[in-house]
């Protein structure tokens, strides 16, 4: 797991125009330069909001880089619904450990 | 001079971002207290005002991650977010660099609180001003405590902070204002989202009004977790205003549940011509 690198990844899209722009001209390229596991960059190349949720980025990051990338507030939280029935719960970070560790069950 | 005014308030993004699919039969008379918190607010004549916020990732990151941190910029800009999803304009916020130095210095006799001369407000400090400022023409002055990334700081730590808020105030001739920003149960950004505990809610304004600092303190994050969420870590910051006003007690004016804004919406004051016994430690 390199969840902190994820997070990096996503805390310095946010905040960063220049990185965005990195970003959507060359994404291979940005990910290149973030030690991501295969699942990781795979689900950052995917756009797949509800597998990144799975492997523990914390929503005040992903939120905004779901609307970001186009997904209405109500497909954001539909995404990782989806995950959890798909993926099964949370597997680290701070959702890890809600509801006794069931991660984000509804 | 002082702290002239002392109040606390939910930021929600979706309190801008969604504010047309909230049930208006809830949502007016929560903007009318918020209304009433910003003329109280105006008609307490403040020179600055201390935003206490639990910040997400804007500015601070798992790489150095301050448990307290104070502003120190002539001028700060928000919000982070874009603009179009927030409906909040980008704009510059002035600050009070001189001043914050002066109430940071202060409050380090007791807290070991990080400065920042740069500062991108994100919804956390912007919703709030949006309704208590919105013209963006009081000078800020960002507070931010770590609600986000465990390890935490804990609450008997974070009502200290506000005492040492508290003491700097006292200590400069400026009229300052103070609102503490957060959700109180909530498990935002999650499937959970629009899950509100307003028992758990209430119970806690309950001991914000009173200022009970026993009653404050003594939640455990687990049981946080398991009855607010993660997002119920942002006590924290309002915590810290009941610290600043030690000795008061306050009034809520509002608590309801708003599951589009993913919080209770809630607006209370401390009234600072009140007294009530403080309590040791």
């Amino acid at each position: 797991m390199s969840l902190y690198t994820l997070q990096k990844l996503f805390y310095e899209l946010n905040r960063n125009p220049a990185v965005q722009e990195a970003f959507t001209a060359d994404r291979e390229a940005v990910l290149s330069s973030y030690r991501l596991s295969e699942e990781e960059a795979e689900a950052v190349r995917e756009d797949d909001i509800g597998k990144l949720y799975i492997l523990g980025v914390n929503g005040q990051i992903l939120m905004h880089f779901a609307a970001w990338r186009g997904l209405a507030w109500d497909d954001y939280i539909q995404a990782m619904k989806d995950a959890l029935v798909e993926h099964g719960q949370v597997r680290a970070g701070i959702y890890a450990a809600v509801d006794g560790g069931e991660g984000g069950a509804v | 001079m002082s702290l002239v005014f002392a109040g606390i308030m939910s930021h929600g993004p979706g309190m801008t971002a969604r504010a047309d699919r909230a049930d208006p039969a809830v949502r007016e008379p929560f903007y009318a207290a918020l209304g009433r918190l910003r003329e109280a607010l105006e008609q307490s004549r403040p020179d600055a005002l201390i935003v206490i916020a639990a910040e997400h990732f804007a500015n601070f990151f798992m790489n150095n991650m301050p448990a307290y941190a104070i502003g120190m910029a002539d001028e700060y800009e928000g919000p982070i977010e874009d603009p179009e999803w927030l409906r909040i304009p980008r704009r510059a916020i002035p600050g009070a660099a001189d001043l914050s130095r002066r109430i940071i210095g202060e409050v380090m006799a007791t807290v070991d609180v990080a400065y920042a001369e740069e500062w991108k407000f994100d919804h956390g400090i912007m919703v709030p001003l949006n309704f208590l400022t919105p013209r963006f023409d009081l000078p800020v002055i960002p507070a931010n405590i770590n609600c986000q990334g465990p390890p935490l700081t804990p609450l008997h730590r974070a009502y200290d902070f506000g005492r040492a808020i508290r003491r700097a105030c006292d200590a400069v001739p400026e009229r300052i204002a103070l609102v503490g920003t957060g959700g109180i149960s909530h498990w935002p950004a999650t499937p959970n989202s629009g899950k509100i505990n307003v028992e758990w809610d209430r119970e806690f304004l309950n001991r914000w009004a009173r200022n009970d600092r026993n009653a404050l303190t003594s939640y455990t994050d687990t049981e946080t977790l398991r009855d607010a969420g993660q997002g119920g870590f942002e006590i924290r910051t309002l915590t810290a205003v009941a610290g600043a006003c030690e000795g008061h007690a306050g009034e809520v004016w509002f608590c309801e549940p708003i599951p589009i804004f993913a919080t209770s919406g809630f607006a209370a004051i401390m009234d600072l011509s009140s007294a009530v016994e403080a309590q040791a430690a």
